[in-house]
């Protein structure tokens, strides 16, 4: 067993390899460069809407690309797309398992797409001929559930999945294109960077990873968290991270720095994350937690400058808007809130 | 059955260190200039942020409009 003790040799020298290249690039700090700017004001968002119709749980949302239109997915077994300005439904969509956990609104707007205990990601087309939404598509491969999927279009989409592997599928032919494996525990969640080149995922083995989708290979691994991580975003130029753990922290990891740049975190706050989404400028990072609120953060102070309390469950989604306009949270009180 | 094993071992402890390679390889660049450029982002975009500056009811789609009926 002369080469395995070799290679576990090998995998500590590089680990503190990486380690200390990390360290010698750390000539400064995001407090420092931000030392200059002062803390955003309170942010005090109000209710505008609030989307009634869901009769369970809701697991997840997704904002549609025209800032209008919104889908979630609730354990009553129905995917709803909302008019979230008229708070009508425009499609109310059954299921055929209602163990959903994730959902998705193509960029298109043609699309949506969900999955969950059933270890499948089902895709509707919702601009079906005779006007009545039909699965297009059952992508069925996972061995473990289906904790979120994300489109790169009409034709391909990625999903993550307790089977602790990501993959890309073609959504034609139903198919994997690749399967990204490497994380050691649940892939809980995941973001498809803004220029559509890579992807991030966060797991249950406390790291997130950054993955490169042409090229078919993991780049970065960030740890740090010392829980699972529940939620994971872009910041809004695409070089940083922001991640959401168990541990009731969120992190903000530089790309080509390749580490945190900060923790967000208060003794006050008990509960894990288990949604994030970042407002249009970066500046301000929105966290649902498990307490039934929502923190905002000063993504560049790391101070906690408002909090959305309207919830009587658990915040589970979370969403910002493209347009920047709003944020949408979606609560296990069965209840979808717009908030600006 | 052991000797698969232990194969196995072996196959996913190359992998792990081919990925390790990898990623000990990357190019970086300094906090400094990352931070940098983090915050001249934040504060490039602020105005165009509603969530941020916040948004006139005028202008908020999620508001009604206010109606004044001169009759």
């Amino acid at each position: 067993m002369g080469e395995m003790e070799e290679l576990r040799k090998e995998m500590e020298n590089l680990k503190d390899q990486i380690t200390a290249a990390r360290k010698t690039f750390q000539d400064s700090t995001l407090q420092e460069a931000a030392a200059g700017v002062t803390v955003v004001g309170r942010v005090q968002l109000k209710t505008r809407k609030t989307l009634r119709g869901h009769l369970a749980k809701i697991y997840a949302m997704h904002w549609g690309t025209d800032s209008t239109l919104c889908v979630s997915a609730s354990q009553d077994g129905k995917l709803i797309v909302w008019d979230t300005i008229t708070t009508n439904k425009v499609n109310a969509i059954p299921l055929k398992s209602s163990w959903v956990m994730t959902c998705a609104y193509a960029p298109s707007g043609n699309l949506v797409a969900c999955g969950g205990l059933d270890n499948m990601c089902s895709i509707y087309n919702l601009k079906g001929k005779d006007g009545n939404v039909k699965v297009m598509r059952e992508l069925a491969a996972h061995t473990g559930y289906l904790s979120c999927c994300r489109f790169l279009s009409d034709t391909e989409i990625i999903t993550s999945s307790g089977d602790c592997t990501c993959v890309l599928w073609d959504i034609e032919t139903g198919t994997q294109k690749t399967v990204f494996a490497g994380h050691q525990g649940d892939a809980m969640s995941l973001g498809v960077s803004p220029d559509f080149k890579f992807f991030i995922s966060g797991a249950c083995d406390f790291t997130a990873k950054l993955w490169d989708i042409r090229e078919a290979e993991c780049r970065q691994t960030f740890g740090g968290h010392e829980s699972d991580i529940n939620a994971i975003g872009f910041f809004p130029n695409g070089n940083a991270v922001i991640t959401g753990s168990d541990d009731a922290t969120c992190k903000l990891y530089d790309l080509r720095a390749d580490q945190e740049l900060l923790t967000y975190q208060d003794s006050s706050i008990m509960c894990g994350v288990t949604s994030l989404a970042p407002s249009k400028s970066g500046r301000l990072l929105l966290a649902g937690h498990d307490d039934f609120n929502v923190n905002i953060w000063d993504m560049l102070k790391a101070e906690r400058v408002g909090v959305l309390a309207g919830h009587d469950n658990r915040v589970s989604c979370i969403g910002v808007s493209t347009d920047g306009m709003a944020c949408c949270t979606g609560s296990w009180d069965s209840f979808l809130k717009i908030w600006n | 059955m052991s000797n698969n094993n232990a194969s196995n071992n072996l196959i996913i402890a190359q992998r792990t260190v081919k990925q390790l390679r990898l990623e000990a390889s990357i190019r970086r660049i300094k906090v400094s200039q990352a931070a940098a450029e983090l915050r001249n982002f934040c504060l490039q975009n602020a105005s165009r942020d509603p969530l941020l500056v916040g948004v006139p009811s005028s202008d908020n789609p999620f508001r009604p409009p206010k109606s004044c009926s001169l009759f």
